[in-house]
């Protein structure tokens, strides 16, 4: 169980709070407009930001006091996801060592995870000889070696084609049913959250609301979100 | 609170460096202090030297500043071959030894010089290269270089729509002036001229070589001769406190205007306005043809003098070369190691104290510094076994600003770029300087270091204060002008001349390169 606990936030006047639990294994989308509080979310969640008030716990042990690299947690930002100075091998050895002394076996399980996401022989190229595409397929890589129990998403294929993106998703869907883990994502598309999350948390000026059926949300949106669906 | 034990921990190595150098520099300012017990130690001789080293600053400025303008306007609207190379040949000064471009302006302008043998021949008297007029003149050759790249960067400011507009106005030369090129120089040249003043104000090498006597004697110089020659350390001590107050009060004034950075970049545009035609042309090439000249013949003349010579000088010089050669790379590494962890820590924390600190050398000269260490280690340390060390020390200190310059931005961008990223991966500590800082950071912290090993190497100040029989390379070169020994004077500027630009390209480059 993911527990978040009266969280409260305060900056520039902007209020966020968050009281809400989520299933192990759920796939949850979050939605909500521009500046509405879901990437605060993500980040407190992250460990990225700690909040004024209130607690983020993972099976009942509290995060408060875990740095954001030793939380059960894996993100994938809306950019710079990989290290353009390091090689695709390298950026994901990082999952398995931050400090990248992998022995044999890490070595290994780095090049099989290449293959799994379809990128063979390619683990000495750098990040900027990928296409945008390939890049994402990379950074999906490192999250299905990490295998974290949690993984965080903000918008991170909203750069790619509606081709693309599909695909992504699709792999996406497979290392989460593979690494067992719960998954927020972040989207500006309601598609996404059909296709992706049976379950979908709606963040409206700072409110985060418990999660809800995709189908039935996006159907009859409540006024804040029906505004921003444009509905 | 726990995290924030743990952030103030990872934060430690650059708090610690700021302290350290506001407990340096503030320290040795405070003993420079008690030591002066007020200003009672000054004489009439030392307000000569204070009001001295006011108005040539002020004279300097004024004329790096108003010669630069039709240099920059030229370099603007011009487009010649080899136009890219002088610009960047303008930047060369900033880390030319001292020492050697007084080499060559005596070289050009001394007695024997190509300018007195011209003006011999017409039968006009002679100009003396030494007092007022020599310093002046070599704050000139100094800062002429400097002003002409940020006027450069104000022409390159203005949008090129403007001077297009300008055209189908159809406006003359003069009303372009009046309407784009004045406005813009308005904004520029007070932060330049302070920019520059604020460097004159802290000249000791060129008043050393150039200057003295009751005429032509700086605040700075003053303070070496007290220490040297009278060892009267009150006397020293109360004149760093008037340094201190001229550079603090430079400092105030230049937060109310927009100052300058210290260097420009002022490269190539391949737009721009076009210059006009007739004698405004010729008028444009006469110009950047003195000011190159001008810059251009002294350095010359030292490697004409100088390059047959190098063979044939004596041991001395060579073991002087090596000393300065490793104290010059101990005093980058410290300037690299203090600038690096004070550069993450600023970019992580935004503390305006720490960056405070960082900028704490701008106030201290590094005469000062000198008297104030002196003033504490004396009890403790042998003057010879001091020189070295403080050296390397006060140079490393006296790089700092420049350093940081360049190296908070790009430590900023880093953060920003991909610290969540190494944050979410646990890349701490060690790993994270070696996969991510050092690699992202190679090119500024290059640029740093090859910029603090060149300063070191070529620095006459602290040296020359503590002046020992283990004299570094500028010092040898100095005490061989002393005994007119020109030929190898000339052949020791050649080869620091070298080595400064040759340490300066070698770090600047391998960062690029890493």
């Amino acid at each position: 169980m993911l527990d978040l606990r009266g969280l409260r936030l305060m900056r520039n006047g902007f209020q966020f709070a968050a009281d809400l639990s989520i299933e192990p294994g759920a796939r949850i989308a979050v939605i909500g407009p521009s500046g509405s509080g879901k990437s605060t979310l993500l980040s407190v969640i992250g460990g990225f930001l700690a909040p004024d008030a209130g607690s983020v716990a993972w099976q009942g042990a509290d995060l408060s006091a875990v740095s954001p690299g030793q939380r059960p947690v894996s993100f994938l930002f809306q950019d710079q996801n990989l290290f353009p100075h390091l090689t695709i091998g390298q950026n994901i050895g990082l999952g398995l060592r931050p400090d990248l002394r992998l022995n044999r076996r890490q070595r290994e399980d780095v090049e099989h995870v290449i293959a799994q996401v379809g990128l063979q022989g390619m683990s000495t190229r750098r990040p900027a000889e990928l296409s945008g595409g390939q890049q994402s397929r990379v950074a999906l890589a490192r999250v299905l070696l990490r295998a974290r129990p949690i993984l965080l998403l903000d918008e991170p294929f909203a750069a790619l084609g509606p081709a693309l993106k599909a695909e992504m998703l699709k792999l996406l869907g497979d290392i989460a049913t593979r690494t067992d883990a719960t998954v927020l994502m972040v989207t500006h598309d309601p598609a996404d959250a059909r296709s992706f999350a049976d379950r979908t948390i709606l963040v409206d000026d700072g409110k985060v609301h418990p999660p809800a059926p995709t189908n039935e949300l996006l159907e009859s949106p409540p006024p804040g979100l029906r505004a921003y669906l444009g509905q | 609170m726990a995290s924030g034990v743990l952030a103030l921990r990872r934060d430690a190595a650059g708090i610690a460096v700021a302290a350290a150098l506001a407990a340096l520099i503030l320290g040795t300012l405070a003993a420079v202090a008690w030591q002066a017990r007020g200003l009672s130690a000054l004489q009439s001789w030392d307000w000569r030297a204070v009001w001295f080293t006011i108005w040539q600053a002020a004279l300097s400025a004024a004329l790096s500043a108003g010669l630069a303008v039709p240099v920059a306007r030229a370099f603007a609207r011009r487009r010649f071959p080899g136009r890219a190379l002088l610009v960047t040949l303008l930047g060369a000064p900033f880390i030319l030894p001292v020492i050697v471009a007084i080499m060559g302006l005596i070289a050009v302008f001394g007695r024997t010089g190509a300018i007195n043998e011209a003006l011999r021949a017409v039968g006009i008297g002679e100009f003396s290269v030494y007092g007022w007029q020599g310093v002046v003149l070599a704050h000139v050759f100094f800062n002429l270089p400097l002003s002409i790249r940020l006027i450069l960067q104000g022409w390159q400011s203005i949008p090129v729509e403007r001077f297009r507009l300008a055209d189908s106005l159809g406006f003359g030369p003069a009303d372009t002036a009046r309407h784009l090129e004045w406005p813009m120089l308005r904004g520029v040249l007070p932060g330049i001229w302070l920019a520059v003043f604020l460097v004159c104000l802290t000249s000791f090498t060129v008043a050393l070589a150039l200057g003295g006597g009751p005429a032509a004697t700086t605040v700075e110089l003053a303070i070496y001769q007290a220490f040297r020659f009278d060892f009267d350390l009150g006397r020293a001590a109360a004149l760093g406190l008037v340094q201190i107050a001229l550079s603090l009060g430079a400092l105030v004034l230049s937060r109310r205007m927009a100052t300058a950075v210290a260097f420009g970049t002022g490269l190539d545009l391949a737009h721009g306005p076009v210059g006009p035609r007739g004698w405004r042309r010729a008028m444009d090439a006469v110009a950047i043809l003195a000011a190159a000249l001008f810059l251009l013949c002294p350095i010359g003349a030292v490697i004409l003098q100088g390059l047959p010579r190098i063979p044939d000088l004596p041991t001395e010089v060579w073991a002087a070369t090596l000393r300065s050669i490793c104290m010059a790379l101990i005093s980058a590494s410290i300037a690299a190691a203090l600038c690096l962890a004070l550069a993450l820590t600023i970019a992580k924390t935004s503390n305006g104290w720490l960056e405070a600190a960082g900028m704490l050398p701008l106030v201290a000269s590094p005469l000062v510094l000198g008297t104030g260490l002196f003033i504490m280690l004396r009890a403790h340390v042998a003057i010879d076994d001091l020189a070295l060390p403080v050296t390397a020390l006060i140079n490393a200190v006296m790089a700092l600003p420049f350093g940081l310059r360049a190296l908070i931005p790009a430590a900023r961008s880093l953060r920003a770029d991909y610290g969540r990223l190494a944050d979410s991966l646990n890349m701490t500590g060690l790993a994270r300087l070696r996969l991510l800082t050092l690699p992202r950071l190679a090119a500024p912290l290059g640029f740093s270091t090859g910029l603090a090993a060149a300063l070191a190497m070529g620095d006459l100040g602290v040296i020359a204060l503590f002046a020992t029989d283990q004299p570094t390379l500028p010092l040898k070169l100095y005490q061989l002008m002393n005994s007119y020994r020109m030929t190898d004077a000339s052949a020791c500027a050649v080869l620091l001349m070298s080595i400064s630009f040759a340490l300066f390209w070698l770090f600047d480059r391998g960062g690029r390169l890493a």
